[in-house]
Order: C-alpha cells, then sequence, then structure tokens
C-alpha cells in the first residue's frame, strides 16, 4: 500500500511553521484541559469551533487532534496527584496511580502514565495509518443504506451502550434529533419547526447546540453544586522510571493498544471501557498480584496506553466513515461540518492533504506531549490552584464568544442560554448530554440518507436493506438491542433517594 | 421553572422523596411536550411543494414525535416503578449539598444582561462584564483583581477574534475612542 507514501507527503504538511504552531497550540491548551477539572476535551474543542470561522481546515484539525490526545495526557497527571480525574477516560489511572503518589511514588506513576500514553498514541496512530486507507477503499461504493445503517448504529449504540439507563439515552437522542429537525427541509425546502421566524429558518446551529449542552449546560450544572473545598495534588518531582519499573511496564504499554484501539474504533464509549479492561488484564498477568490497590505500577502503564490508542481508533472512525464513537469526534464532525467537508471514504481522495497531514501531525503532537509532559508534570499541576469562580467564568465567556461569533447575532445567544438550561436539566435528570449532540450532528445527514435510500428504491422499504453491509449492520444493532433481554435483566437503572 | 424548584428546595427535607418524584415526571411531562410540538408542526405542514420521492419532508419529524411520545410514557413508567435519573457526577460537584438555586439564577441574569449590552457596549465592555458578573455570582470578591482579569481576556479575546483571525465582534463606542 501507498499509505506511508502518503504519510509522508503529510509530514510535508505537518512540519510547516504554520502547522506546527498549530499542534503546539493544540498539546498545549490539550494537556491544560486535561489536568483541569470541570472542562473536558469534547467542551474545549466545542468552544473552539468559531475558529473554524478564520481558519483554514488543517490548522483547526491539528490543534483539535492535538487537544484530544493532550487531554489524555494531562488527565492522568490529575489523577494520580488528586485522585479525582480530569477525564472519564483517567478514572482507572487513580485506581493504582493515587496509591502510588501517596506513597511516594508519584513520580514514577507519572512517568508510566506518559510514556503509556506516548507508546499507545504512536502505535494506535500506526495502526490508522495501516487500516484507514483499506477501510476507506472498503467503504468507498458505500451507498445511502449503509450509511443510514451506519448512523442508526451510532444512534442504537450511543443510546445502549453508555449511561445507566437505556430510556433517559433515547429521549437525549430524540431531543438532539428534534433540535436537528429545526429549520429548511434540506431536500424541499419546506419549513420545520421553525414557527415562522427567519431566524429559525436557518436552523440552530450546531456550534450553538454543542457549546450551549457541552459548556452552559455544564457550568450551570458545576455552579448549583460547586464543591466548597478543594484538595490539595500532592507534591512530586521530576516524572522518572528506574530499572525495575521498566521491566514492569514496557509490557503493559505494548499490551494497551491492542485493547484501546479497536475499542475506540467502534461505537462503544471510547476510552472508558479500555482503559478498564486493560486493567483487568494486567492485574491478572501481574506478577505481583499483591501489590494491586496499593500501588502496581502496570495498573498505571497499561490502561494509559490504551486510552491514548482508543484516540486513534475513535479518529480512524471518524476519517473512514464519517462515524463519530465519542464526544471530542462529535464535535469534531461538527467542524468538518462547518467546512463543508464530508468525513467519510471519499475525504482520502478529496482531501488528502487534510487527512494525512492531520495524521503525521498526531505523530509530531506525540513527541511534543512527552516533551511537555515527563519533565514538567509538576508544573502542570499547579494549573489545579486556579480558582473555581475563574474557571467557570471563562467557561461561560467563551461560550458566548463562540455563539456569537457564529453569525453576530444576540438571538444565537438567548438560543444558547436556552440549550444550557436544557443540558443542565438533562444533567439534573440523569439524562446523558451524548445523544443529543450526536442526533443534532448526524440527524439531518441520516434523513437525507434515509429519503436517498427510499428513493432508489422507489419507497419500498427493502431499500434499506438491499446491500450485505446494510444487513451485517442492522444484525449488530439487533444483538445490541436485544442484548439486556439476552441476559435476563431489567431495564438497567439507578437508584437515588 | 427555575424559580419554583428554588422555593420547593427551601422547604424541610421530609417531602424531599416526593419532590423528585413529581420532578422527575416533569421530565416525561416535558418529553410530551416536545412531541407534541414537533407532531402538531408536522402534521399542519403545506406539503403541496414538490415532494421529490416517496419520503417527504413530514414522515421523518413524525417519526421523531412519536418517539418522544412513546419515550415519554416510557419514562412515565419507569419513573412510577421507582427509576430515577442519577445525577451528573463531576469533580467539582457536591451533590451532597442541595442545589444553590441562587448562583444559577444570578449566572442566567448575567448572561442575558451581556445579550442586551453586547451590541450597544460592544464585546470588550460587555464580555468583561460576563466574566466579571460571572465570578461575582460563583462568590469570587477580590474587587482588586476580578475586575482587571476580567477587562484583560476580554480585551485580549477580541484581539485575537477580530484582529488575528477574521471573526468580526462589535468593538463599540469603547473601541471607536481608541
Amino acid at each position: 500500500m501507498d499509505a506511508f507514501g502518503s504519510l509522508l507527503d503529510g509530514f510535508g504538511t505537518a512540519l510547516t511553521p504554520m502547522s506546527l504552531l498549530w499542534a503546539a497550540i493544540g498539546v498545549l491548551l490539550g494537556t491544560a484541559i486535561g489536568v483541569l477539572p470541570g472542562i473536558g476535551p469534547a467542551m474545549a474543542v466545542a468552544l473552539l469551533l468559531p475558529v473554524t470561522y478564520g481558519l483554514d481546515p488543517t490548522g483547526a484539525f491539528i490543534m483539535f487532534a492535538g487537544i484530544y490526545y493532550g487531554a489524555m495526557f494531562g488527565g492522568s497527571t490529575t489523577s494520580i496527584l488528586l485522585n479525582t480525574p480530569g477525564e472519564s477516560a483517567a478514572v482507572v489511572a487513580a485506581m493504582e496511580g493515587h496509591p502510588m503518589a501517596t506513597s511516594g511514588r508519584g513520580a514514577q506513576a507519572l512517568a508510566a502514565a506518559a510514556i503509556g500514553h506516548f507508546t499507545g498514541g504512536m502505535i494506535g496512530t500506526l495502526l490508522l495509518v495501516a487500516l484507514a486507507p483499506t477501510i476507506a477503499d472498503l467503504a468507498v461504493d458505500f451507498g445511502a443504506p449503509d450509511f443510514f445503517a451506519i448512523m442508526v448504529l451510532a444512534f442504537i449504540a450511543v443510546t445502549s451502550v453508555l449511561g445507566a439507563s437505556r430510556i433517559r439515552g433515547l429521549a437525549s437522542l430524540l431531543i438532539g434529533l428534534a433540535i436537528g429537525l429545526v429549520g429548511l427541509d434540506q431536500m424541499t425546502g419546506q419549513q420545520r419547526l421553525t414557527f415562522g421566524s427567519l431566524q429559525l429558518a436557518d436552523g440552530i446551529d450546531v456550534v450553538v447546540v454543542a457549546v450551549g449542552l457541552f459548556a452552559i449546560g455544564e457550568a450551570l450544572w458545576v455552579a448549583a453544586h460547586l464543591r466548597r473545598t478543594t484538595a490539595e495534588a500532592i507534591p512530586v518531582g521530576r516524572p522518572w522510571l528506574g530499572r525495575a519499573d521498566l521491566r514492569r511496564t514496557w509490557k503493559p504499554w505494548l499490551r494497551g493498544p491492542l485493547i484501546g484501539f479497536p475499542f475506540g474504533a467502534v461505537p462503544a464509549g471510547g476510552a472508558e471501557i479500555p482503559t478498564f479492561l486493560s486493567y483487568v488484564t494486567e492485574k491478572r498477568l501481574s506478577k505481583h498480584p499483591d501489590e494491586w490497590g496499593r500501588g502496581a505500577i502496570e495498573g498505571v502503564a497499561g490502561p494509559e496506553s490504551a486510552a491514548s490508542a482508543s484516540a486513534a481508533g475513535t479518529l480512524g472512525t471518524m476519517l473512514t466513515l464519517g462515524l463519530p464513537t465519542t464526544a471530542v469526534a462529535a464535535v469534531m464532525l461538527a467542524a468538518f461540518q462547518q467546512y463543508g467537508i464530508q468525513p467519510g471514504p471519499l475525504l482520502f481522495q478529496h482531501e488528502p492533504d487534510l487527512v494525512w497531514g492531520l495524521i503525521a501531525s498526531l505523530f509530531i503532537g506525540m513527541v511534543l506531549l512527552l516533551a511537555l509532559n515527563l519533565p514538567l508534570a509538576p508544573l502542570w499541576a499547579r494549573l489545579l490552584r486556579i480558582p473555581r469562580q475563574y474557571l467557570y467564568a471563562g467557561i461561560l465567556f467563551f461560550a458566548a464568544v463562540g455563539a456569537y461569533a457564529v453569525g453576530g447575532e444576540v438571538i444565537d445567544l438567548v438560543i444558547l442560554l436556552v440549550i444550557g438550561l436544557v443540558g443542565f436539566g438533562m444533567r439534573r435528570y440523569g439524562l446523558p448530554v451524548l445523544p443529543a449532540v450526536i442526533g443534532v450532528i448526524l440527524g439531518p445527514n441520516a434523513e437525507q440518507q434515509l429519503r436517498r435510500a427510499l428513493q432508489i428504491s422507489d419507497g419500498s422499504l427493502s431499500g434499506l436493506v438491499s446491500t450485505p453491509f446494510a444487513v451485517t449492520v442492522y444484525v449488530i444493532i439487533l444483538l445490541i438491542v436485544l442484548w439486556p433481554l439476552l441476559r435476563r435483566l431489567p431495564l438497567p437503572r439507578r437508584r437515588t433517594g | 421553572m427555575s424559580a419554583r424548584l428554588s422555593r420547593r428546595d427551601q422547604r424541610p427535607a421530609r417531602s424531599s422523596r416526593d419532590r423528585r418524584f413529581t420532578s422527575e415526571l416533569g421530565v416525561s411531562a416535558v418529553l410530551l411536550a416536545i412531541g407534541v410540538l414537533v407532531l402538531t408542526d408536522a402534521l399542519t405542514m403545506d406539503v403541496e411543494i414538490a415532494q421529490r420521492g416517496p419520503v417527504g419532508p413530514r414522515t421523518v419529524p413524525i417519526a421523531v414525535g412519536a418517539g418522544l411520545l412513546a419515550v415519554a410514557a416510557l419514562l412515565a413508567v419507569d419513573v412510577l416503578r421507582g427509576g430515577r435519573g442519577a445525577a451528573e457526577e463531576g469533580e467539582d460537584v457536591d451533590l451532597s449539598e442541595p442545589a444553590d438555586w441562587r448562583t444559577v439564577l444570578m449566572l442566567v441574569g448575567v448572561f442575558l444582561g451581556t445579550a442586551v449590552l453586547i451590541e450597544p457596549l460592544g464585546f470588550p465592555a460587555a464580555g468583561a462584564l460576563l466574566f466579571w458578573g460571572a465570578a461575582y455570582a460563583l462568590g469570587s470578591r477580590r474587587f482588586d483583581r476580578d475586575p482587571l482579569i476580567a477587562a484583560t481576556l476580554s480585551l485580549v479575546t477580541y484581539v485575537v477574534f477580530n484582529n488575528l483571525l477574521g471573526v468580526p465582534l462589535p468593538g463599540g463606542p469603547l473601541m471607536g475612542a481608541l
């Protein structure tokens, strides 16, 4: 395959001064966001969507990818030193990493995590280079029925696999689909849910929805329950690893990506499941079973490597199929839409400079991140002292900038606030936010594919299952839907109060 | 809705279970309302305009609206059977304390104020007021530091967006004077 030739061309794009600058900004912002509690990579990319109005796509995506990877690195720092994960992907890092830090081995834990992210990210991105063009080639003949099936899979997976309650996930998805309906019908120009308003006829901008749900909703929710006491981070020195630790960590580093990459690529919730699986695997394989729970370094090395590799898998699915499997990928997909670029199999043919420049920049970003995080981790930990009032005031500030920059309309600020209040309500009542965002972003596209597929088959529903691929996808969907019945479980739910 | 909940939250804790119960059913009601809205809009749609293909602009809205009604009903059943949505947790979130509605209302007020002021005052001034106001609502009382940070942040953001990225933001009288 000429994938590696294309990758070399990509390095040509990624090594220009401007691309390097965006990569550096991305990884710096990403690490900061990863370290800071309350603000995750999805919110950060959403808040930065307005830069798409002024920046070329290559620079913007290089920066976004840097944020995604950087947040993985930074998230484990908070987990290890504070025992409160900065990101959901870093929950597992706290399980062994924090006991290590409390027993004076924080430096080793940070090093095991940082090198784990580096190894996992590198191997994951190499897998991406090797597999993505093949998948894109296979998918290049995809028609409307195939795309519609994939999108239905995304809808079902995001509501069923994630979260505690399927019914609440479904409610969230339908809210998103309803928001996506507002505006002119793409095929006939028919007004839908506009109530005669000219502003609503343009539809509700995806930027406003993403920023409202992720940023305003989160800031208001935290404001209502702001923790008055903040934990103090454990002070550590420069991360390093001795020979004995290296002997224990190199295998988990290499095993992590094998678990992380495939889970990142399928719609199964991003890094949470693979990091946990890696943790369990390493625990089973460990030669030091007595240390687990009290600070086993394998329990940091493996999961962190898996986390970064899952990010590569997520990017692979998004670039080749246009299918977002995590919140960050969903927001990046929204960014593609802002540029009028449709990610999917044809992306590799239509935008080779962008795709390969982006992939090449991932390698550069990883090197930058290792250099930034290994010696400077104690410095990053100081970010935790930022007053929470400023943090959440800043989130509201940048959310307002983002929504206003969409079109310079005051009404967008009001819509932003309303969607933010919806996001607040969803957090209070346990409705996951991600299905709504996926619904808004994929909904209009899914409708178009559905109508195209049915146009070809002249209205017959058999047009939706006219290809072997679509049939396979529907079988997978059926399995996901029936899974709880197969396991003889009632509707899963959590009880409170 | 927020004001109503605020008064409720200050009542003694003994009715906490009933309150939670009714407000959970409120989610169902909201879904029902959106569903009815989407369905009404779809059914009253005038589809004289050339419909291309067998599936017109009404089909998907009808499906979404019907789905919302079904989910509203299923959620109500789930709540009546004892199901509760788990409030989202987070690093800075302390769920053991009752919700602080005053702060939320103040933030909403500050945000709406910004929306009103952004055009007459311009972005740098309105943005600074937003940051300062939000920080104040969240409990920051550093009158020496807060306005300074707010002004700097707002001005730098304005310059970055307006001059570097080419995303126009209104400068207002302040930038006109400078």
